[in-house]
């Protein structure tokens, strides 16, 4: 990947910069930046001369005037450093790239098929172009995704199914004709979903959709593993490194929000023998796939993580807690810790740390939502039933067998590298007061762009659901959005501009969690919801405590009677008393959150409990017992299309006569609703 | 808890003869390790696809560990099956972005289809229809899994659709 002429590059890089430099700043400051820029861009060019150099350069640029100028004149500098940069690039030819984009999400939308198809063609054809595989670049919306980079720029194609991927190489790479049409993103134009790049922060994604996740050389050139080299060149002591970690202010992104240097710290602090370090990758919420991305798209950042907290508390041991669901990040994952031993960044004495011995290996989840808890996540891995038990004594002081260990979740250690890397003070920059850095958030249900995104902290509900989201599907009104997963709770509209930090999320009775936003529009009913929810941690208590598990059960038979339109006067408040109780008494983060549903709900939208429970009714129309289907006279046609389809037979009427609904053979299917094309079927 | 998941069927159980002795490569490699249990658990599903009655009494014959502990681990978890399954399994996502996406008409339409109910298996046991809590592909809400292809944007009559011609390309 590295051009032999870097040294080449780097000097006309450099006096690039400094021109476009001269031309945007005055001169007095320019010469105090220029120094700064040397010494900060010189090392991260050579390190990562690849085809998105661009990002990391302006990045680190940005962070070393930052503090001299103003952002305007920062702005400027960084464009047309941008600017001179991929001018400079592009006259070394670069041969053109045409990456696919082959994460879970890509190959369920037929990425497989686009790839072999442009494969197929380059071969038949015998096509000058390198093919390459990426995973998610978070555009989950817009899959397949096919880039190609040739000597004018990049350029993002969305929706590449195999036919069109036939259109795409043939314009493109044949007659040098992109197909605007399809393109939607690039740095040259104004495209579909520039803002949907432009406004996110990568840290944590910083590789994902860049690079191939199967080559531990294209993560070295994009700094990968240059962390822990760094550490082990400066002999950089535990207790630096772990303060580091601390005045980041990086907290636990599994849900908790604990600090994570703090959670080092303690882990340090315990000596012993044996210790270890585990990455929770059991990503268990309903609605949340940030963890599954990261470890699709950039394994070999997570094990650097790891090897980094490895170092930091003196671990002889990792062990990845992976979910069986996901077998591409498992086969990634195999494929990572295969190439981190070949190359000695696994193994014994890595990175010539004297005594420095780690060896990782990948435990397969067996499917309990409550070994995401790191007790019970412990229990499983020693073989046993996932079942959380008392803390103290926490992890840090007595973990995996027995030993002090230390366990942070995917994105957490895909944050530690960048931070190294960049300093506390970098990462600190981003974010608010008590919750520092990113937050990845998977956008999903009845959001236009579901995908990945990640934004610094700080930035309102609203913003990311309608900017980076792109605003509710079918142009339906937004209702409420789902944070925390199961464990979480439903934020409502008018709540919209809470900031998402983790303090300010757990003020409105949700959780920050592990980042799963699931949109809901006014089609989407709350008490179902809350059922919804309540049925999955009922089914997902280990048994453990009784209030959890008897607790949750008899909650959910008064939320089933209630959308069942059985509902009666009380019930709100037998609900609540139950969820306090719930909440009170069980020994883990299950049971302590699980009612967190149901309680934003009631709170937020108690008058549609209300009208389940006073009028037997549904305001949403989703509980189907509560709906009343019945044909409109004005407008029946009698065209029988409904009678025919209806799977009861509880439609009657003659040709080019009105028809009835008998309401007591009606079972509520809606087929009638959704096959009438005159709308004469009335749904109340 | 999932007390559905621990009723088992010993009929349907007992009437498939296995060659136990594919076991013992397994066995060889876990045995006396700690923390073999869950693997050796997981060896043997992904060797006949369940776990039978006798699988179990041969692995605690062999490998020394209890058979109520394994019961327990067994049962626990939702990945072990205690009885046999279809050829193939229909995952049907019943994660949050697929269940606010009608994800019960998918279930509902293939249970109608196939003649099954959830976590049932076809008379011929081709299919075998499973609930899932989430796949992980919540931008194609609705999805479901066949093997390892996941299919997104579903509707009931496309889902219906799809497994007919999977049927159809597998009985040919």
């Amino acid at each position: 990947m590295i051009p032999k002429n870097f040294l080449s590059i780097n000097q006309s890089i450099n006096q690039s910069i400094n021109q476009s430099i001269h031309q945007s700043v005055n001169p007095s400051i320019s010469q105090s930046i220029n120094q700064s820029i040397h010494q900060s861009v010189n090392p991260s060019i050579n390190q990562s001369i690849n085809q998105s150099v661009n990002p990391s350069i302006s990045q680190s640029i940005n962070q070393s005037i930052n503090q001299s100028i103003s952002q305007s004149v920062n702005q400027s500098i960084s464009q047309s450093v941008n600017q001179s940069i991929s001018q400079q690039f592009n006259n070394y030819n670069m041969p053109t790239t045409v990456t696919v984009g082959l994460g879970s999400c890509g190959i369920a939308a037929g990425a497989n098929k686009t790839y072999d198809k442009i494969k197929a063609l380059k071969e038949s054809d015998n096509l000058d172009f390198k093919l390459k595989k990426t995973s998610c670049v978070g555009m989950c919306y817009r899959e397949p995704l096919v880039e190609i980079t040739d000597e004018t720029g990049t350029y993002l194609y969305g929706e590449v199914d195999a036919d069109r991927a036939v259109e795409v190489i043939e314009k493109h790479i044949n007659q040098q004709a992109p197909i605007r049409d399809y393109i939607v993103y690039t740095d040259l134009f104004d495209a579909p979903e520039n803002d949907f790049i432009g406004a996110q922060v990568k840290i944590v994604l910083r590789n994902c959709g860049y690079m191939d996740p199967e080559s531990i050389e294209e993560y070295e050139s994009r700094d990968g593993y240059q962390a822990i080299k760094k550490i082990a060149a400066e002999n950089t002591g535990r207790e630096v490194v772990i303060d580091t970690i601390l005045k980041s202010g990086l907290r636990g992104r599994g849900g908790g929000g604990f600090p994570t240097g703090m959670k080092w710290k303690f882990a340090n602090a315990n000596k012993s023998a044996d210790k270890y370090v585990i990455c929770n990758a059991d990503e268990g919420d309903p609605g949340a796939f940030m963890d599954r991305s990261v470890l699709e798209g950039d394994p070999h950042s997570v094990l650097e993580g790891m090897i980094i907290a490895a170092y930091a508390i003196e671990a002889t041991g990792g062990v990845i807690y992976c979910r069986a669901e996901y077998p591409l990040a498992i086969k990634r994952l195999n494929i990572a810790i295969k190439q981190a031993h070949e190359h000695g960044y696994l193994g014994k004495n890595i990175f010539g740390i004297e005594g420095f011995n780690l060896d990782i290996y990948i435990k397969e989840g067996a499917g309990a939502f409550v070994c995401g808890e790191e007790t019970a996540l412990i229990a499983s891995i020693e073989g046993e039933r996932g079942m959380p038990r008392k803390r103290p004594p926490f992890p840090a002081v007595s973990g995996l067998w027995k030993k002090p260990t230390n366990i942070n979740n995917v994105e957490t250690y895909a944050n530690i590298p960048w931070i190294i890397i960049h300093g506390a003070e970098a990462y600190a920059q981003y974010g608010t007061e008590k919750s520092k850095g990113t937050k990845v958030f998977a956008l999903a249900g009845k959001v236009r762009h579901s995908g990945l995104v990640e934004v610094p902290m700080g930035m309102t509900i609203r913003d990311v659901i309608f900017k980076l989201g792109g605003g509710i599907k079918n142009n339906k009104r937004f209702k409420a959005v789902q944070m925390g997963g199961p464990s979480g709770g439903c934020i409502p509209e008018f709540l919209s501009d809470t900031i998402v930090d983790y303090d300010s999320v757990n003020a409105t009775g949700a959780i920050m969690g592990s980042g799963g936003m699931v949109v809901m529009d006014e089609t989407t009913c709350m008490v179902d919801v809350a059922k919804f929810f309540l049925d999955f941690t009922c089914k997902e208590s280990c048994g453990k405590c009784t209030f959890c598990r008897m607790g949750t059960k008899r909650m959910l038979e008064i939320l089933d009677r209630i959308t069942n339109g059985y509902g009666r006067e009380g019930d709100l408040e037998k609900l609540e008393e139950l969820a306090f109780q719930i909440k009170d008494n069980s020994l883990c983060g299950l049971g302590q959150t699980a009612p967190n549903p149901v309680l934003t709900t009631i709170k937020y939208f108690r008058d549609e409990y209300e009208a389940h429970i006073n009028h037997k009714k549904c305001p949403a129309k989703v509980c189907r017992p509560l709906l009343t289907y019945k044909v409109d006279e004005e407008k029946c046609t009698g065209c029988m299309v409904c009678l025919k389809n209806c799977p009861v037979k509880a439609i009657t009427g003659e040709r080019k006569q009105k028809h009835f609904i008998n309401q007591e053979m009606c079972t509520k299917c809606g087929v009638c609703f959704s096959k009438c094309k005159f709308e004469s079927i009335l749904l109340s | 808890m999932r007390i559905t998941r621990i009723i088992t069927n010993e009929e349907s159980s007992g009437s498939d003869v296995q060659d136990l002795s594919m076991l013992d490569p397994l066995i060889a490699k876990h045995k006396g390790k700690k923390g073999n249990l869950i693997p050796l658990l997981q060896g043997a599903q992904e060797l006949y696809g369940f776990i039978s009655k006798a699988a179990f009494e041969k692995l605690a014959r062999d490998t020394g560990i209890p058979l109520s502990d394994m019961f327990g681990v067994a049962t626990f978890y939702a990945q072990f099956r205690l009885n046999p399954v279809g050829k193939n399994i229909i995952k049907v996502c019943h994660g949050t972005a697929c269940h606010v996406q009608n994800a019960v008409e998918i279930t509902e339409s293939l249970e109608e289809m196939l003649k099954v109910k959830d976590g049932e298996t076809t008379e011929d046991r081709f299919y075998t229809l499973e609930s899932v809590a989430c796949l992980g592909c919540c931008s194609l809400a609705p999805v479901m899994m066949i093997g390892e292809q996941t299919y997104g944007k579903l509707t009931g009559n496309e889902a219906v659709r799809i497994v007919k011609n999977i049927r159809l390309a597998g009985n040919n």
